[in-house]
């Protein structure tokens, strides 16, 4: 994997004439986690993908860039809230998507690994709908994974789960995207305590800074500092909607 | 099997209403046979019904074939470019507005009596559902499986073979299954204008000469091969949807 680069992005965005968020100012920094809030159509999704250059649902006018100056082009990869697995392809064929959307031959011995790592060594060969919304979204995973991109941005990709399989899920992202630049889309204050090395709440003022607890992520979600930040995000959260 | 029995149970009752309506009515024969007469009239002339079913089969299997393809790789060149949809649909739309029984005697000039007027015919009628099904299901991709594929830097016509066309294929199911009960109808139009050989021929030829019984046994042969058509192409349409 190249070195990940710290990405910032700034300006604001309009949907039909009318402002969705004002001027945002936000720096993702280098291999490290930053969770974005703020209530539903605040333009959290829209933030996310004029990052990852796809076309806003608005009109966003500023700049993205990276920290090394190198196009973000090719660098990024890219999970959402459904795990858009292709239903009529195996666990291991939507983990090697990538190479044969390239038209590239796909490297198998590392995929099975990502596979064995993610715990599905025993499922390669099946199809997704004969596994688990737990299983699905590592398989997701996987396929974020085997792009091997130093950015990674995810759309509330565990919003989906239950709790217990999602809190699993949130272990086994941290490990496996660690060293990557992550901007994770949330609604779940208590996910972004655990995992955020940065939280950004965003409203149509623009984006303001959380301070996470001291501590390192993944934190104890049982931790006094963590229970009282997750409070506070929540109580501002609930303010700002 | 429930199904089978559904069907058998409905032919049963479609037969007795027709049975009752010939004893109440007291209507003759050459306006409208008994099932047992048609039976028997079928049956007598299997081989030159078979004959002509054979013809028509053709005719339909031809046209099914080639205006699958043909719609298929409309659909395909639609989806891939705007330029060529917006180029492509009117003419698409126009093959529709002209009432195929205006076409048949055209394409029987341009073509001749044999088979290719009516495999045209029968190509014409399901050129654009076919097109129109299949070019919904290309085109009507979840946005967020648009942007991973765009994020993981896929090719225009490798995100066509891997993710559209796969996703279109339950789509294609369906105008393929509208395709094969219309694709009969323009078949047999084509030969009511001008054949020496099919099921509409031989229709045609047997009100001439007032043989109801025999006109009835080739129109029932003519709606047993569209029932075994569609639910052939039913079976393929749940083989696309599944794969």
């Amino acid at each position: 994997m190249t070195h990940a680069p710290a990405l910032h992005v700034a300006g604001h965005c309009h949907i039909a004439g009318r402002p969705l968020f004002s001027d945002v100012d936000i720096t993702l920094h280098a291999g490290q986690w930053t969770c974005l809030l703020g209530r539903s159509g605040v333009g959290k999704s829209t933030l996310l993908r004029c990052l990852a250059g796809l076309a806003p649902s608005g009109a966003f006018t500023g700049t993205r860039t990276a920290s090394d100056g190198a196009p973000l082009a090719g660098r990024i990869s890219f999970m959402a809230q459904s795990d858009l697995l292709l239903p009529w392809l195996t666990v291991l064929e939507n983990v090697v998507l990538g190479a044969r959307l390239r038209g590239t031959k796909p490297d198998l011995a590392r995929a099975k690994s990502l596979i064995a790592r993610v715990g599905l060594a025993d499922h390669t060969h099946l199809k997704p709908a004969a596994l688990s919304g737990g299983m699905r979204q590592r398989t997701a995973l996987a396929r974020t994974l085997m792009e091997d991109r130093p950015v990674a941005l995810l759309d509330e990709p565990f919003s989906a789960l239950d709790a217990g399989t999602r809190a699993n899920m949130q272990d086994l992202s941290a490990q496996m995207l660690a060293g990557k630049t992550v901007l994770m889309v949330t609604h779940d204050p208590a996910e972004a305590v655990r995992l955020a090395d940065q939280i950004i709440v965003l409203s149509p003022a623009g984006a303001t800074l959380w301070q996470p607890p001291n501590t390192a992520p993944i934190r104890d979600q049982h931790a006094p500092e963590t229970l009282a930040c997750q409070s506070a995000l929540l109580f501002h959260l609930r303010g700002t909607s | 099997m429930t199904k089978l029995c559904a069907a058998l149970a409905a032919a049963l009752l479609g037969l007795s209403l027709w049975q009752g309506i010939v004893l109440l009515t007291g209507v003759p024969a050459f306006i409208l046979p008994p099932p047992w007469r048609v039976a028997q009239t079928a049956w007598e002339n299997r081989a030159l019904i078979g004959e002509n079913a054979i013809v028509t089969a053709t005719e339909i299997a031809l046209g099914l074939a080639f205006g699958t393809g043909l719609g298929v790789c409309t659909a395909i060149l639609m989806a891939a470019s705007n330029r060529l949809h917006n180029l492509a649909m009117p003419m698409l739309i126009f093959t529709q507005s002209i009432p195929v029984f205006a076409l048949a005697p055209i394409l029987t000039l341009w073509l001749g009596y044999g088979l290719a007027s009516k495999v045209m015919m029968a190509v014409l009628i399901i050129y654009f559902p076919v097109t129109s099904a299949f070019y919904d299901g290309l085109t009507r991709i979840p946005r967020d499986l648009t942007d991973l594929a765009q994020t993981m830097g896929g090719t225009k016509w490798q995100i066509m073979r891997h993710i559209r066309i796969p996703h279109a294929r339950p789509a294609l199911g369906t105008g393929l299954k509208l395709a094969a009960v219309s694709a009969p109808i323009g078949a047999v139009i084509g030969e009511w204008v001008g054949a020496s050989k099919g099921l509409g021929y031989l229709m045609l030829l047997a009100n001439g000469r007032a043989k109801t019984d025999l006109m009835f046994a080739s129109l029932l042969t003519l709606t047993l091969m569209t029932i075994t058509l569609y639910f052939a192409v039913s079976k393929l349409a749940t083989w696309l949807a599944r794969n």
